[in-house]
């Protein structure tokens, strides 16, 4: 084949194809990611825990999910945990969700212990010495300042399940690649629709990477309000009262 | 005021308190002296149980801190501590770090708490850093800060560990002068220093500690003039007063 003879007109028939997989793929990571912040922050606070009923099924989960292969868990998932529990199949965007939600969490999880674990002890004893109960500690000392340096691996974070969602097409999930998958077949041309995918999963890199590196400036390292916005917020203050 | 009996700590197998008994009046001054290891920065976290005592009894007003009944929180309310790392919370301006605990934990109204938070800023000479962010100061600034903290829940005794070890020579006097200030009014402190004018001047009793135990205490006369033990002694010698 002429990799110069493109005939990229085959694809724009299926174009509808693609936007319908750009917005599963955007909805599995959104949907995805969301639940596993959530989850993983309760994950991450089990594996930071003195009980051991606590930990050690933190533990578990984190090694599970990180110890063996999304595919292998979106399967199990799919045809056997959903199916098992509800009687049928929820559809391929539930499984994909799940799958993506609980793996990034255990991943989220790591990253939240170890951003927790990275404020000094001293913070924890001010706060205690304070007469402030652990959890309260917890809430308004520690987790604000750990949030802030778990902001980098979060972003990758996002990025990586975005790319795995692409793993969904295997359960017939029609996101981004599945499109291209059937683009292909229909047309028995593999180079457009595959190049077509690779460059809306970069546009979607790219969309994601502008966003994180602007929450990045936004909470930088310093926790001195830049000028301009205190500027701002002293203007409102003094409209407000 | 604080009863201290046969006061052991251990960390594993290594002894650090071996058998502590003190008694500490209301309105005194106890400064803490003692080579580097001694035990000084446990002794003292023990009695707000900053540390789990190994074996023995502590009693503040009559409570037994250590009691698996009492509630840590309601005697660390009353237990202010000072931190040689000053331990500011670095995500939040100096007036809320000040603030927070008499607002999250006394449930004291807002403007109350400004009120008071305030009125400390001012005591402690820093009256026009409330919106200041703790990186924004020098160190001096920020133990001031620290002790302004400590009061807002108005403690009935203040703990401070060594609060002038952390900064530049001429940072230190700012800082011992609102601790004499403190003294002068009758606040029951118990300071960890190596800074002996300090202890000559303010302390009402003077305790050296070595080794785990509390080898001679006595009026800053008794124990900087005329030491009785040889260990007390050999220090002096050491550290010319
Ligand atoms: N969390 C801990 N785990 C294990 N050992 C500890 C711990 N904290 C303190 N120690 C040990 O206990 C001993 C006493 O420490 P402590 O900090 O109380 O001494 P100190 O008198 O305050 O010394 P310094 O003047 O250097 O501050 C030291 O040998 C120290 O290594
Ligand atoms: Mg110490």
């Amino acid at each position: 084949m002429d990799i110069l003879d493109f005939r990229f007109d085959a694809i724009w028939n299926y174009r509808e194809l693609f936007i319908r997989g750009l917005w599963i793929t955007l909805g599995l990571t959104v949907v995805g990611y969301a639940g596993g912040l959530i989850l993983g922050l309760f994950v991450g606070l089990g594996k930071l825990s003195k009980k051991k009923w606590v930990y050690y099924p933190a533990k578990y989960y984190v090694d599970f999910f990180r110890g063996t292969p999304l595919l292998v868990q979106l399967l199990l998932i799919h045809t056997a945990l959903i199916p098992s529990i509800f009687g049928h199949s929820l559809g391929f965007f539930v499984s994909g969700a799940v799958a993506l939600m609980l793996n990034s969490a255990a991943y989220n999880a790591e990253i939240i212990r170890a951003g927790i674990n990275s404020i000094e002890k001293g913070q924890m004893e001010a706060a205690r010495s304070l007469g402030m109960p652990y959890k309260t500690a917890m809430r308004l000392i520690i987790l604000p300042q750990a949030l802030r340096r778990m902001i980098p691996p979060f972003g990758n974070e996002l990025i990586a399940l975005m790319k795995d969602s692409s793993l969904v097409s295997m359960i017939a999930g029609s996101e981004l690649l599945y499109a291209g998958k059937v683009v292909a077949g229909a047309t028995l041309r593999p180079w457009e629709p595959y190049l077509t995918v690779a460059v809306l999963y970069l546009l979607l890199t790219f969309i994601f990477g502008k966003l994180i590196s602007y929450v990045e400036k936004r909470f930088s390292n310093s926790y001195v309000p830049s000028p301009r916005k205190q500027r701002l917020s002293v203007g409102r203050t003094e409209a407000g009262g | 005021m604080i009863t201290i009996r046969s006061l052991h700590k251990s960390f594993g197998s290594l002894q650090v308190l071996q058998g502590i008994d003190y008694e500490i009046k209301e309105k005194e001054v106890i400064c803490i002296i003692g080579p580097s290891g001694s035990g000084k920065s446990t002794f003292l976290r023990c009695i707000n149980l900053l540390e789990e005592i190994t074996r023995g009894e502590i009693f503040i007003d009559g409570i037994q801190v250590n009691d698996p009944k009492t509630d840590i929180n309601e005697i660390r309310k009353e237990v202010g501590m000072v931190f040689q790392q000053f331990n500011l919370f670095p995500h939040m301006r100096v007036i809320d770090n000040i603030t927070m605990a008499p607002i999250k934990i006394r449930k004291m109204g807002k403007t109350d708490a400004d009120t008071l938070a305030r009125q400390l800023l001012k005591k402690v000479g820093l009256a026009d850093k409330a919106d200041a962010y703790p990186e924004q100061l020098s160190g001096g600034q920020k133990q001031r800060v620290a002790i302004a903290r400590a009061l807002a829940m108005k403690p009935k005794v203040m703990l401070f560990d060594e609060p002038t070890s952390a900064l530049d020579p001429e940072m230190v006097k700012e800082v011992l002068d609102v601790m004499k200030q403190l003294a002068l009014e009758g606040m029951t402190m118990v300071v960890v220093t190596h800074e002996m004018g300090f202890a000559k001047e303010v302390g009402d009793r003077v305790a050296f500690m070595d080794n785990g135990l509390l080898v001679e205490e006595g009026t800053p006369d008794e124990l900087f003039n005329q030491p009785k033990n040889e260990r007390t002694k050999a220090f002096f010698s050491k550290v010319l007063v």
